[in-house]
C-alpha cells in the first residue's frame, strides 16, 4: 500500500514539475513583452528579467509621437473590425441559414463550392483584388478593407455555422411555420437566440481578423495615417529592427491584452467552432 | 391551345421583360425591360472591347512617343474578365425572364391568374428565400474570390512576369503551359521548387505531429487523477494560442535573433556560446518547428481535453474490473476514443500547415537564402515563397502556377476527408 502511495507521489511530483516548466515556457514571451514596455530606454536586453524601475514612457511615446501614429491606428482598425464585423456575421448567418434550412436544386453544390474555394491560397486572389479595387477607385480606403473582410467571412465560416443550424430540431421552425411565422420571424425568434455561442465564436473571429491582418491591409492602405494598427507593428519591427524595441512592445501589450482576454474567456466556444465544423460538415 | 403560352415565350425571347408585361405582369416586366436595356447599352459599349482584349492583352505599349494611348495588359485583362462574367450573369437572367414568361403563360392557358406584383414579392419570400438571400453573398464571393481566382488561373497562363513582361511600357501575351513547363522542368526553376515542395511536405507532417502529440500529452498531464487546479492550468498553458501571432512570432524573432537577441545575450553570459537560431538552416528548420509547437500546442490540448471528457467512465472501470494497468487503460481505451474522435481534424490541420503563412513570414522570412534558389530560402513553404514571388520579385506567373498546385494539394486532402465523413452523405440524417 505505501509502495504504491510513493509511486503515486512520485508520478504527481513529476507531472506538477513538468507543467510548471511548460507553463514558464507558454508565458515567457508574453511576461517578457510585458515587462519590456515598461523597462526604461529602448533596447530589447536587459541584465534581468524584472527591470530595476518601472516607467511608463513608452505608452506616453505611443500616444504623443508624431513617428508613431497609434491612437489614430488603434481607432482605424476599430472601425473597420467593427463594420466588418457586423456585416460578416450578417452575410454569414443568411448564408448558413439558407444552406441549412432550405432545400433547393444547386444546393450540395453551393456547398462543394465553397468548399473548395476555400482551399485555394488566399495570396492568390491578393493581386487581383488590389486591381480590382484600382479601377474602382477605392485603394487607401477603410471601405476596401471592409468589403474584403465581410466578403470574405461566408466562404470560410458558413460550414462551421450551417453545421450548428442543422443541430437546432427542425421541428422548432416547423411549429412556427404552421402557426404562420415568415422565415424573417423564425429566423429572428428561433434561430437566432438558440445560436448565441456559434454567433460569439463568428464575431471574435470577424473582430480579430482586422487586427492582425497586416499582409493584406499593408496592400491597400498606402499613407501611415489610415495604417490600421497590425501594418503600424509590423511597419516597426520589419523596418527599423531593434531599434525601438520598447515602444512596440508597449504597443503590442495595447493590442494583445484585450485579445487575449476575449480568446480565454471563450476558450470552450473555440473549441466547438474547431470540431464542429470537422464532425458535421 | 398554349397561346398564351407561346406568345409569352416569343416575347421574352425578343426582349427581356416583354413576356412578363404581356401576361399583365406589368412592374415586374419593366423591371426586367429596365434590367435588359441597361444591360444591352453596357455589352454595346464594352463586348468587343472586351473580347479584343481577352485575345489580344492588347497591341500598343507605353513608349516614351506615345504617352496617352496605350494599352496596360493586366488591367485590360482584367476589365475584360469582369465584361464577360457580367455577360455570363446576363445570359443566365435572359434565360431565367424566358422561363418565367412561358410558365405564366402556360398557367394563364389553364385558366390561373398570374400573381401581381405584391403576390410575386410575397411568392419570392415564402418559397424562394433561400435562393434570394444567397445573392448578396454570392456577389461578394464572385467578385473577391471567384473572380480573383479566375484571374490568376489566366495569369498562370501568360508571361506576366519582371522583367521583360511588366506593363505599361512592355505587354503581357498568352503563353500556354510553359510556365508550369519552366517550374517543373526548367533546371533553375525546378530545383527551387522540388526543394521548397519537400520541405513543405515534411514541415507539414512534422508540425502536425509535433502539435498533435504535444497537446495529447498535455492534455492528459493535466487530466490526470489527484492534478489540482486543472482550470489553472489549462489557461496558463493556452495563453501562447490568444496571443495575436503577429504579436508574440515578431517577438520571438527577436528573441533568437542571432546578433542581438536576449537568447543568445543570456547564454552568453552564462559563458556559453550562443546559436546562429534562425540564421542556419538546420537550426532555422528546428526552430520554426519548435517554434509552432508552442503555438499549435494549445490548440490540440483543449481539442484532446474536449475529447476525454465524452469518454464514459464504465469503459474504465470495465478496464479495471478485467486487471487492465494503467497503460493498458490509455492504450485500449483513451488512445482509440482520442484518434477516432479527432482523425478529422488532424487531416484538416495537416492542410492548415501546409498553408501556414504567419509562423515561416513572421518568424524567419523563409529565410536563410539558399544561393542555389529563386527568390527562395531554407524554411520558406510553398505560399511563402508564392508571396514573394508576387510582392518582392514580380514573377506574377510563376507565383499563379504555385498557386494552383497549392490548389490540388491541399484539395486532395480536403476532398478526401470530406468523404470520409459519413455527415457529409447523411446530413439530413441529423434530425
Amino acid at each position: 500500500m505505501s509502495r504504491l502511495k510513493v509511486r503515486n507521489g512520485i508520478r504527481l511530483t513529476s507531472s506538477y514539475i513538468v507543467l510548471i516548466i511548460l507553463s514558464i515556457a507558454a508565458i515567457y514571451p508574453a511576461l517578457w513583452i510585458i515587462l519590456g514596455a515598461v523597462r526604461p530606454g529602448k533596447s530589447l536586453y536587459s541584465k534581468t528579467l524584472f527591470p530595476e524601475e518601472f516607467t511608463l514612457d513608452h505608452f506616453r511615446e505611443l500616444f504623443t509621437s508624431n513617428q508613431v501614429m497609434f491612437p489614430q491606428w488603434y481607432m482605424n482598425t476599430l472601425k473597420v473590425s467593427l463594420a466588418s464585423m457586423i456585416l460578416g456575421v450578417l452575410l454569414t448567418l443568411l448564408t448558413s441559414y439558407a444552406l441549412s434550412r432550405f432545400r433547393f436544386s444547386g444546393r450540395q453544390n453551393a456547398l462543394s463550392v465553397l468548399l473548395i474555394l476555400g482551399m485555394f491560397p488566399g495570396f492568390m486572389s491578393m493581386i487581383a483584388i488590389f486591381l480590382l479595387f484600382k479601377e474602382w477607385g477605392l485603394i487607401d480606403t477603410h471601405l476596401a478593407l471592409i468589403m474584403v473582410y465581410a466578403a470574405g467571412a461566408p466562404l470560410g465560416l458558413t460550414l462551421i455555422t450551417k453545421g450548428f443550424f442543422d443541430t437546432i430540431p427542425r421541428s422548432l421552425d416547423e411549429a412556427a411555420r404552421i402557426d404562420g411565422a415568415s422565415n424573417f420571424r423564425i429566423f429572428g425568434s428561433i434561430i437566432l437566440p438558440l445560436s448565441r455561442p456559434i454567433l460569439t465564436y463568428l464575431a471574435l473571429l470577424q473582430f480579430v481578423g482586422p487586427w492582425v491582418d497586416f499582409i493584406f491591409a499593408r496592400l491597400i492602405l498606402r499613407s501611415k495615417h489610415k495604417w490600421t494598427v497590425a501594418v503600424g507593428m509590423w511597419d516597426m519591427v520589419a523596418n527599423s529592427q531593434n531599434t525601438n524595441f520598447t515602444v512596440f512592445a508597449a504597443g503590442a501589450v495595447l493590442i494583445s491584452v484585450p485579445i487575449t482576454i476575449l480568446f480565454i474567456f471563450m476558450q470552450r466556444l473555440l473549441v466547438e467552432g474547431l470540431t464542429s465544423g470537422a464532425s458535421k460538415g | 391551345m398554349g397561346q398564351h403560352r407561346n406568345k409569352a415565350t416569343i416575347l421574352s425571347v425578343l426582349f427581356m421583360g416583354l413576356g412578363q408585361i404581356y401576361n399583365r405582369q406589368i412592374i415586374k416586366g419593366l423591371i426586367f425591360l429596365a434590367f435588359g436595356i441597361f444591360s444591352v447599352g453596357y455589352f454595346i459599349l464594352n463586348l468587343r472591347y472586351a473580347f479584343w482584349g481577352i485575345v489580344t492583352l492588347g497591341e500598343t505599349p507605353r513608349t516614351p512617343a506615345n504617352l496617352n494611348d496605350y494599352d496596360h495588359s493586366i488591367f485590360i485583362m482584367i476589365q475584360s474578365l469582369i465584361t464577360l462574367i457580367y455577360l455570363v450573369l446576363f445570359l443566365i437572367a435572359y434565360y431565367l425572364n424566358i422561363r418565367d414568361a412561358r410558365k405564366i403563360g402556360e398557367e394563364r392557358d389553364r385558366g390561373i391568374q398570374p400573381n401581381n406584383f405584391k403576390q410575386s414579392v410575397r411568392y419570392v419570400l415564402d418559397y424562394k428565400f433561400a435562393v434570394t438571400f444567397l445573392t448578396l453573398p454570392a456577389i461578394g464571393i464572385l467578385f473577391f474570390t471567384v473572380m480573383p481566382i479566375i484571374f490568376m488561373i489566366m495569369l498562370a497562363f501568360t508571361n506576366y512576369s519582371a522583367p521583360k513582361h511588366i506593363p505599361p511600357t512592355m505587354l503581357v501575351d498568352w503563353v500556354g503551359f510553359d510556365t508550369f513547363k519552366n517550374l517543373l522542368a526548367l533546371k533553375s526553376w525546378s530545383k527551387t521548387f522540388y526543394g521548397v515542395l519537400t520541405w513543405t511536405i515534411i514541415w507539414a507532417v512534422l508540425s502536425t505531429v509535433t502539435t498533435y502529440f504535444g497537446g495529447m500529452f498535455v492534455a492528459l498531464l493535466i487530466n490526470q487523477k489527484g492534478i489540482k487546479f486543472k482550470g489553472f492550468w489549462r489557461t496558463i498553458l493556452i495563453i501562447p494560442y490568444a496571443i495575436p501571432q503577429i504579436i508574440s512570432l515578431l517577438v520571438m524573432r527577436n528573441m533568437f535573433n542571432g546578433q542581438f537577441g536576449p537568447i543568445n545575450q543570456y547564454l552568453n553570459y552564462f559563458g556559453i556560446p550562443g546559436a546562429p537560431w534562425l540564421t542556419h538552416e538546420t537550426w532555422a528548420r528546428a526552430m520554426v518547428i519548435i517554434v509552432n509547437m508552442w503555438v499549435g500546442v494549445p490548440v490540440s490540448m483543449l481539442l484532446i481535453m474536449g475529447v476525454l471528457t465524452t469518454i464514459p467512465k464504465d469503459m474504465y472501470e470495465a478496464a479495471e474490473v478485467d486487471g487492465a494497468t494503467g497503460y493498458q487503460k490509455f492504450r485500449i481505451v483513451t488512445l482509440p476514443m482520442i484518434l477516432f474522435t479527432t482523425a478529422p481534424t488532424l487531416i484538416t490541420q495537416f492542410a492548415g500547415n501546409i498553408n501556414n503563412f504567419n509562423v515561416i513570414f513572421l518568424l524567419t522570412g523563409g529565410d536563410p537564402v539558399k544561393g542555389s534558389y529563386q527568390n527562395a530560402g531554407a524554411t520558406d513553404l510553398l505560399v511563402t515563397w508564392l508571396y514573394k514571388l508576387t510582392l518582392t520579385s514580380n514573377r506574377y506567373n510563376m507565383a499563379s502556377a504555385i498557386g494552383i498546385i497549392i490548389f490540388l494539394i491541399i484539395a486532395s486532402f480536403s476532398i478526401y476527408n470530406y468523404r470520409r465523413t459519413k455527415s457529409f452523405k447523411e446530413e439530413d440524417m441529423i434530425q
